[in-house]
């Protein structure tokens, strides 16, 4: 076990929605914390474990519907981790991990599918799969522009309320409001980031990786400098 | 139609012309410096008789490769082997789509084999055209998710193609589940236990979605799909089967390409080339379209290597064992996949302390990624001006698809205006 003055950050199932390479984001904000001065732990927790429920991020991403439609079991199974994931630790969570945390799920054979009702959204698949880069305006204050690849045919429409992380520039994120002025990518929360954006979104995006550190730890993180980190916003910006 | 003796197969009229007009394309675009030209003169054929492939491929013994990585590799070690036993067409340049193949047959007419790496996407199709004798089913992992469909979805088409051809062989990698779900419909499997360097998209069943469960050296899943008994497997330095143990003293590195040796002696056994014959064939292979070459370049010895995605960069760590120089060069235009996230599921961190520059048109996104693997680098993004940061002596230089090729290009042409 780690000291208390240690950050855990809990990958979830890495094994079974690790498809889009979204485990790069649990060691960006180890390294971060770590660059920072502040001891950080990746807690890697895999569909056989129990899993822990003190960790003050935890990260949840994309996957294939099979696989998709069992870690949605296995979370419902852990109700303490569902617990500690709506009222103590902060998520990010991607592509199907965001649509698990929803209230339901809609297969291509139009099965309707429970999610764990952490956020106010629905989703259905969509005409065509959405595949390409996406620039949009990110909603928390100081991460400006949000850059990203997405990849998925989910259509997620947001409940009353409900926030979406950007406004979409370019690319199709939720894949709702076409034809409208705010088409909306991902979900906003005091604990949940959503978003399509697979991958390493947190390297593309650090202010939105220093964020989440800053809603898990309350700590005010000192600026990093680093080496390519402009020129990698510049590549797709 | 498939009965006819090799080499004496008649073309319809038709099929001979579209063959002509493919070849002189061919060689047109060749003369015009505009590439090997296989691709074009293929497209054109196939545009003039969409059936060469199935009309060119009748009367020989038609060897499939396929796979995520290893294809260009297998089908080499393979062609060597059945080389041994009569004349063979083959794609060596790895162009592994129906328009490769087709430029293959056409430019090796009167062959009584042909061993042709083929594209996973494609495998069904042109598994309908040519008959297969024997498909070989390397692995079948994450690679471009951007523009093929997901790994899934991918080993039920194959699945569903093999099993579409009752008499051909199909020569299995064991130890991949995603390939075991998709030869479990073939009649004539044949199962090598070739290894699995990268199980990243393999830790839940391809069948039911389930965790599957690893005991060395077996796997399995309660629903059923576990891994089948090997007929082949590799021990130590040799290649057994339950009658025969053959030595496996191949020049080309590296643990993966072990494994696809093994592979390739299955395949060619599968068509009925001795196995001691294939295994020395295999000994001669070293330069395999231009990867594993050492080029010189000034005071530097640059020993080329490709790696492409997750689990091609799994087999390469066991290459990069001495602490040579490390060039890495990066791009993502359409055939690397557009999408960069793959780099994220490279274990970067194993390099340890060896000089490496990042280098391509994604330098900065390679840079991003080792410096938060905690790797000192350097990130240039022009691989030549890159070079001339790193001291001579040999110099290990991987690169994705496009980016290997443009840099092989490159260094040609400096050879030329040198020369």
């Amino acid at each position: 076990m780690s000291g208390e003055s240690t950050v855990e950050i809990g990958l979830l199932l890495p094994d079974v929605l690790g498809t889009y390479s979204d485990a790069g984001n649990a060691t960006i904000l180890a390294q971060r914390l770590r660059w920072r001065g502040i001891a950080a732990e990746i807690r890697t927790i895999t569909a056989r474990d129990v899993p822990p429920t003190g960790c003050a991020v935890y990260l949840l991403g994309g996957g294939e519907d099979t696989a998709q439609l069992f870690a949605a079991d296995w979370l419902r199974r852990h109700d303490q981790l569902r617990r500690t994931l709506e009222t103590c630790a902060v998520t990010l969570a991607v592509c199907a991990g965001l649509q698990i945390l929803g209230q339901s799920m809609t297969d291509s054979k139009g099965q309707h599918y429970p999610g764990l009702a952490l956020l106010d959204i629905t989703t259905a698949p969509g005409r065509q799969r959405a595949v390409g880069e996406v620039v949009a305006t990110c909603a928390v204050p100081g991460v400006g522009s949000l850059t990203g690849f997405e990849n998925h045919r989910g259509v997620t429409t947001l409940g009353p309320g409900t926030v979406p992380l950007g406004r979409v520039l370019t690319g199709t994120g939720n894949g709702t409001g076409t034809g409208t002025k705010y088409r909306g990518e991902g979900v906003l929360t005091d604990r949940i980031i959503g978003t399509y954006l697979h991958g390493p979104v947190l390297a593309r995006n650090p202010a939105l990786a220093d964020h989440i550190l800053h809603q898990a730890t309350g700590q005010t993180l000192s600026p990093l400098d680093l080496p390519d980190q402009a020129a990698l916003r510049n590549t797709y910006l | 139609m498939a009965t006819a003796p090799p080499g004496q197969l008649r073309l319809g009229w038709w099929t001979r012309a579209a063959v002509h007009a493919g070849l002189a394309t061919a060689g047109l675009s060749r003369r015009l410096g505009l590439g090997a030209g296989s691709i074009i003169g293929g497209r054109v054929t196939l545009a003039l008789d969409p059936h060469a492939l199935r009309h060119l491929a009748a009367g020989r013994r038609v060897v499939l490769v396929s796979g995520t990585n290893g294809k260009t590799t297998t089908s080499h070690l393979v062609a060597a082997a059945v080389r041994t036993a009569g004349r063979v067409a083959h794609n060596a340049g790895g162009s592994n789509m129906a328009d490769g193949a087709v430029a293959a047959l056409a430019e090796a007419r009167d062959t009584e084999y042909a061993v042709i790496e083929v594209d996973e996407l494609h495998l069904a199709a042109v598994a309908e055209a040519v008959d297969p004798a024997v498909v070989v089913l390397l692995n079948l992992t994450r690679d471009q998710l951007d523009r093929a469909t997901e790994v899934g979805a991918i080993a039920a088409a194959v699945g569903q193609a093999l099993a579409r051809h009752p008499s051909t062989v199909v020569v299995a990698n064991a130890d991949d589940p995603m390939v075991v779900s998709a030869a479990a419909l073939a009649s004539r499997p044949v199962w090598v236990a070739a290894g699995a360097s990268w199980l990243g998209d393999a830790s839940s069943c391809p069948r039911c979605g389930q965790t599957l469960t690893f005991t060395e050296p077996g796997w399995q899943c309660v629903c059923g799909l576990a891994r089948p008994t090997p007929d082949w497997w590799i021990e130590d330095s040799k290649v057994c089967t339950a009658d025969a143990v053959l030595p496996l003293d191949i020049r080309l590195p590296g643990q993966v390409n072990r494994s696809n040796a093994a592979m390739a002696l299955a395949a060619a056994c599968a068509v009925g080339i001795s196995a001691d014959q294939a295994a020395s064939a295999l000994r001669e292979v070293d330069v395999v379209a231009g990867r594993y070459a050492v080029v010189h370049r000034g005071g530097q010895d640059l020993r080329m290597l490709l790696a492409k995605n997750p689990a091609g960069w799994a087999g390469m760590l066991s290459m990069l064992s001495e602490p040579r120089p490390l060039l890495v060069i990066i791009n993502a235009r359409e055939a690397d996949g557009r999408d960069t996230s793959w780099l994220w599921d490279v274990a970067f961190e194993q390099f340890g302390s060896r000089q490496v520059v990042a280098s391509g048109e994604r330098a900065a996104d390679l840079g991003v990624r080792l410096s938060y693997a905690g790797l000192d680098h350097r990130t240039v993004a022009d691989p030549l001006a890159a070079l001339e940061t790193l001291p001579p002596g040999q110099i290990d230089v991987v690169a994705n698809y496009t980016a290997f090729h443009q840099f092989r290009r490159r260094l040609g042409r400096e050879r030329e205006v040198a020369g």
